[in-house]
Formats: C-alpha cells, sequence, structure tokens
C-alpha cells in the first residue's frame, strides 16, 4: 500500500529556529497554530519549496521533496502544491478563468479549460470566470485562490491563514465551504492559523507551534484539555492557569488533592506528580459549576468555592465572568456561561457567587513560573 | 531642419535602446529580488550618471578608450577597433550614461509585484523563466516601457557625453542636439529653433506618456 501521507521534518537553530516532526495523513486537516512569529508559516513555505531549511525531510505521498542528507530539494514547481496564500495572491492582470487556467498545464490542452470551469463550479463562482481580480469581493478572491491551488491537482493542499482577510460573516460561510469541499479531497490538507476557534471548528488535529518549535499535537478538544505544559495551556488561552502543591494521592477514591492557596482542591488521580511538589494546574470553564441560587444540586459539593464576580461581559449570548475567590486577583476564575443562564441566576458585577471547579476537570502539568500579563 | 543629424540620433537611440532593454530588464529584476554584499555600491556606480556631468562622464570614457593605451590599446590591438569618434563608441557612450535611466524604473517595477504573487506562479508548477515571461514582464511592462522612452528621449537630446567622446563629426557622430548648437553658433538660427522645437514637443509627448503609464500601472493593483 502506498504511503498517502506528508511526513515533514524540519531541524535548524538559525536564521528562524525550527524543530519541528510533523505526519499529516490523506483526508486529514492539520492546523498549525501558534502566536505571530512562531514559525507557522515558515513550515507552510518550506513543505512547498518556498524556504529551504538546513536540515530538512520532506516526504509527501512517497514522493522525496527534501532530503538534506543527500542535497535533495525539489523546487516549489516541481513539487505538486497547492497554496492559498494570506492575500490570495491572484494574477491581477489575469482573469478569474485565466488565474486557474495557469495551474492546470499539467492537463492536456483541450482538458484545462474544461477543468478550470469545474473547479470554478466547485467553489461557486460561475458567470465570474471573465472578471478580473479587482472587480472580485474578498470571499470571492478566496474562492479563486482555492480553485488555482486545486487545479494543480496537487499531493497536499496548504492553507495560509485564508481567512484572515475577509469579514466575519463572510468568513462563517467559507468556514462552510471548506469543510463541504474537504470531504471530496483525499489528500494532506495543512492550515496556518493563529485563531484557536478556527482550528477547533475545521481542523482534526492541531500542532502548536512556539518559537520554531511544535509543542504538543493532537486534536484540538485534547490540547485545550489536556496541555503537556503550562506554555500550551498560556498559548491555547487556557485563561484558567494556576499553580499549586501535591498534597496527597487517593487510589481508592481515584483523587490527587492539591493546595491552592489556603484552599484543598481534588483533582482527578495524577500519581505521576510527586507529594510536596509544586505544580501547575488548570480547569476549562466548561468545567466550572455554577451553583443555583434557588437551591442545592449534588455537583455543588465538589470543590466548592465562593466568590465575588470581578468582571463581567455579554457577547453573543455568553455571559463572560471572572470571579476572584479570596481577594486576590491571582484566584480569580474566568467563566463564560449563557446569557439566560446569567439573567435567571441575577449574575451581574460585585455580586456573591458560588461555583464547583469539578475534579475530573483539573488538569496538572510540571510546574513553571507564571507569569501574568493581567 | 538637419533631417541627417536627426536620423543619426534615432538611429542612436533605437540601438542604445536594444542593449538597454536586456541589461535593464536582467538589472532590474536582479537587483529587485535579490539582497548581495556590494550590493548598495554597486547602485551608487549605476546611479552616477544621474549627478555627474555628461562632459566629466565622457572625459573618462575618453580616457578609458583612447586607443594610445590601456583597454583602448587593447581593443585596436585585438578587434582593430576604436570607440573614440565613431558611432559604435556613442553607442556605448550613451548605454552608460542611460543606465540609471533604465534600471531604476525597471527596479521598481519588478518591486511592486508582490513576492507572493511569483511565488503563486511557481505553485502554479511554472518555471522561473515562464514567471517571468507570464507574470513578472506583464506586470512590470508599464514600468519597462517608461524606462525604455526616458531612455529614447535622454538620448536624443544628450549633447555633452557625446560631443566629448563623439566629437562632431556629420554623418558619424553629428547627433541633433550638436547640430542645434552648430547652427547657434553658426547664427541660423530659424534651424536651431526648428530643431529646439521639435526636441521641446518629443519631450512633453514622452513625459506624459510616462506619467499616463505610471498611473495606468497603480491601477492594476487597486
Amino acid at each position: 500500500m502506498t504511503d498517502t501521507a506528508i511526513h515533514i521534518r524540519l531541524e535548524q537553530t538559525t536564521p528562524i529556529p525550527l524543530s519541528v516532526n510533523l505526519e499529516c495523513k490523506a483526508g486529514e486537516l492539520l492546523a498549525l497554530v501558534g502566536p505571530s512569529g512562531s514559525g507557522k508559516t515558515t513550515v507552510l513555505r518550506a513543505i512547498a519549496g518556498l524556504y529551504q531549511a538546513q536540515n530538512a525531510t520532506i516526504i509527501c505521498q512517497g514522493e522525496v521533496w527534501q532530503e538534506s542528507e543527500h542535497k535533495l530539494f525539489l523546487a516549489c514547481y516541481q513539487r505538486h502544491v497547492g497554496l492559498v496564500f494570506q492575500n490570495y495572491a491572484l494574477f491581477p492582470h489575469m482573469t478569474v478563468l485565466e488565474n486557474v487556467c495557469q495551474a492546470v498545464t499539467h492537463l492536456p490542452k483541450q482538458q484545462r479549460q474544461t477543468y478550470a470551469l469545474e473547479l470554478l463550479k466547485k467553489v461557486h463562482l460561475e458567470g465570474l470566470e471573465k472578471r478580473y481580480p479587482k472587480k472580485l469581493s474578498g470571499g470571492q478572491q478566496q474562492r479563486v485562490a482555492v480553485a488555482r491551488a486545486l487545479a494543480r491537482q496537487p499531493k497536499v493542499l496548504l492553507l495560509d491563514e485564508p481567512f484572515s482577510a475577509v469579514d466575519q460573516v463572510t468568513r462563517r460561510k467559507l468556514y462552510r465551504e471548506l469543510l463541504e469541499l474537504r470531504q471530496s479531497l483525499a489528500i494532506p490538507m495543512i492550515l496556518v492559523t493563529h485563531d484557536l476557534d478556527e482550528s477547533t471548528l475545521l481542523a482534526d488535529r492541531i500542532a502548536l507551534l512556539h518559537k520554531g518549535e511544535v509543542l504538543q499535537t493532537g486534536s484540538p478538544e485534547l490540547v485545550a484539555a489536556h496541555p503537556i505544559s503550562a506554555t500550551v495551556a498560556r498559548l491555547m488561552d487556557q485563561q484558567n492557569l494556576f499553580s499549586a502543591q501535591v498534597v496527597s494521592h487517593d487510589p481508592a477514591k481515584q483523587k490527587t488533592l492539591l493546595r491552592w492557596r489556603d484552599m484543598q482542591i481534588e483533582a482527578a488521580y495524577q500519581p505521576q506528580f510527586p507529594i510536596n511538589e509544586p505544580v501547575c494546574w488548570m480547569i476549562q470553564s466548561a468545567n466550572i459549576l455554577l451553583h443555583r441560587r434557588d437551591r442545592v444540586s449534588n455537583g455543588d459539593k465538589e470543590n466548592p468555592l465562593h466568590g465575588e464576580i470581578v468582571e463581567y461581559m455579554e457577547s453573543r449570548g455568553l455571559a463572560h465572568i471572572r470571579v476572584q475567590i479570596d481577594q486576590q486577583r491571582e484566584t480569580s476564575l474566568a467563566i463564560h456561561v449563557p446569557l439566560h443562564v446569567a439573567k435567571r441566576n441575577s449574575l451581574s458585577l460585585h455580586e456573591k457567587i458560588s461555583i464547583s471547579l469539578l475534579s475530573e476537570g483539573i488538569h496538572l502539568m510540571t510546574y513553571q513560573a507564571l507569569h501574568r500579563s493581567s | 531642419m538637419d533631417w541627417q543629424a536627426l536620423s543619426l540620433s534615432i538611429k542612436l537611440s533605437f540601438v542604445t535602446l536594444l542593449f538597454l532593454l536586456p541589461i535593464g530588464v536582467f538589472l532590474g529584476r536582479w537587483l529587485a529580488y535579490r539582497q548581495f554584499w556590494g550590493k548598495s555600491l554597486l547602485q551608487t556606480l549605476l546611479a552616477l550618471p544621474l549627478v555627474l556631468p555628461p562632459t566629466v562622464l565622457g572625459y573618462y570614457l575618453l580616457v578609458v578608450f583612447s586607443p594610445q593605451d590601456g583597454l583602448g590599446l587593447w581593443l585596436l590591438n585585438t578587434f582593430g577597433t576604436s570607440l573614440i569618434f565613431n558611432f559604435q563608441g556613442l553607442v556605448l557612450a550613451s548605454i552608460i550614461f542611460n543606465l540609471p535611466f533604465a534600471i531604476h524604473p525597471m527596479q521598481r517595477a519588478f518591486a511592486g509585484i508582490p513576492r507572493e504573487v511569483r511565488e503563486a506562479a511557481s505553485c502554479c508548477g511554472m518555471k522561473p523563466a515562464l514567471v517571468l515571461w507570464r507574470i513578472e514582464l506583464p506586470l512590470a511592462w508599464p514600468g519597462i516601457i517608461s524606462a525604455m522612452v526616458m531612455c529614447f528621449a535622454h538620448t536624443l537630446g544628450e549633447f555633452g557625453i557625446v560631443l566629448m567622446i563623439g566629437g562632431n563629426i556629420p554623418n558619424e557622430t553629428q547627433t541633433i542636439a550638436i547640430s542645434i548648437y552648430d547652427r547657434v553658433q553658426s547664427f541660423d538660427n530659424q534651424a536651431a529653433a526648428i530643431m529646439s522645437f521639435s526636441l521641446l514637443l518629443f519631450s512633453m509627448l514622452t513625459i506624459s506618456f510616462t506619467y499616463w503609464l505610471s498611473a495606468r500601472s497603480e491601477q492594476i493593483y487597486d
């Protein structure tokens, strides 16, 4: 059976440090996620052959594109890659159809236009074939770029922040179209984005990049809920990240007891962390239970905490709340609840509320100093 | 009107363009896309004719190509030719003093093409020569044409350097600018006026044309 995946290994220290070892299977959408300057686009450019990393191995569908040891490097035009650029990079002096036709030169002449028209239909651009790029909206330009990338019949589809230049409404529409399109694509797809919501929505797996190094790969849910380090947690925008000390492990109850400031917190059983040693811990907002004010429920007994609402914001059907536990800014927890829940419980600024931390949702990580920016 | 001088000037301009077009495209593109040691020095050298008095440039060319010694002597001994006081010498001088007028606009035109557009062409499977032909040249052509028009007009009107290296030999090195000077010297003001007005008109037309082209070039990226 032939290998249909792409394997990428990039190692270098200068001029841009890179330490990347990734694999993306056919039909899989892998998102390269990370803050600006983390090296995401460089990795994508290296795959496309637009950047030559010093020590690299890139093998796509069994074809060696780069092998530094044997000084093998295929130029971009020799690799079958489809790349959608951040600003689409359409050829401004050519019509939509001509743009797409530029990438089908590997087909016999009589088939080129038919295939290009087919692709334009696939991305919902019928009737716009004779338009020039500057006469198209941002969303339409993006679709032309996608059609052109697919026209090459690529062995890998690379998407470099393709949604960053369009408004939110268009973006949502393009997300749906990409999800629909990917059903019919049996090639590896790699998306570069700094938008975590975008990667969660579109990707099967994410690879978190920081300073050129892949820190963790996995499903978006896994990386968000079980980051391997506090750095990963912070890069995944985990707001409830704290340090504590391990008090004890209880294998019978499958619990690990933590001392967080002067409070005892029960976490899921994680015996790999030694007793009396400091650790970092985190909890996602979804694992924080808001106590109903009118009646007590069973969940209320799990790590109950009492505090004051010090921040309250409403946005798009959610109430974003920050609850301060013991008058210390460092012990405030971020919770996001549906707006109707916030209204029903009369939540507002400076209200006193009670919450529970679900022990199964408390994830421990090796200790590292936490620097808070706010 | 000295038709002989005018036709010589036009011939000189066209021959100069024939050489400057490939030189300008190659050097302009190279300077636009490549970073290398000594780039600033090279750019300074190429820009020198912009500020150097043409007579100074002409003087140095005269010294360098003098058949008495050095390069001039070598040319004479090897090819049996000289570049002083003949048409070939005028072509060489015109190429040199037009270098910045050819290279700068072309360099700007190539630099104005977004890197991603060129890379997208590579991703489409185009080899570098095809990227140049299908993408870069069509996008840079307003800059290239404007450079060529400027060089043509500049060559047509050049006086100092032509006089220094070519002298004033009718039908060999006497261009229209030198002819105007000659007519004034011999008090033939009417002929001088007609020729001067023709050059003025031509210069105005070329400048209008280059402005129109640069406006058109900006529209491409709107």
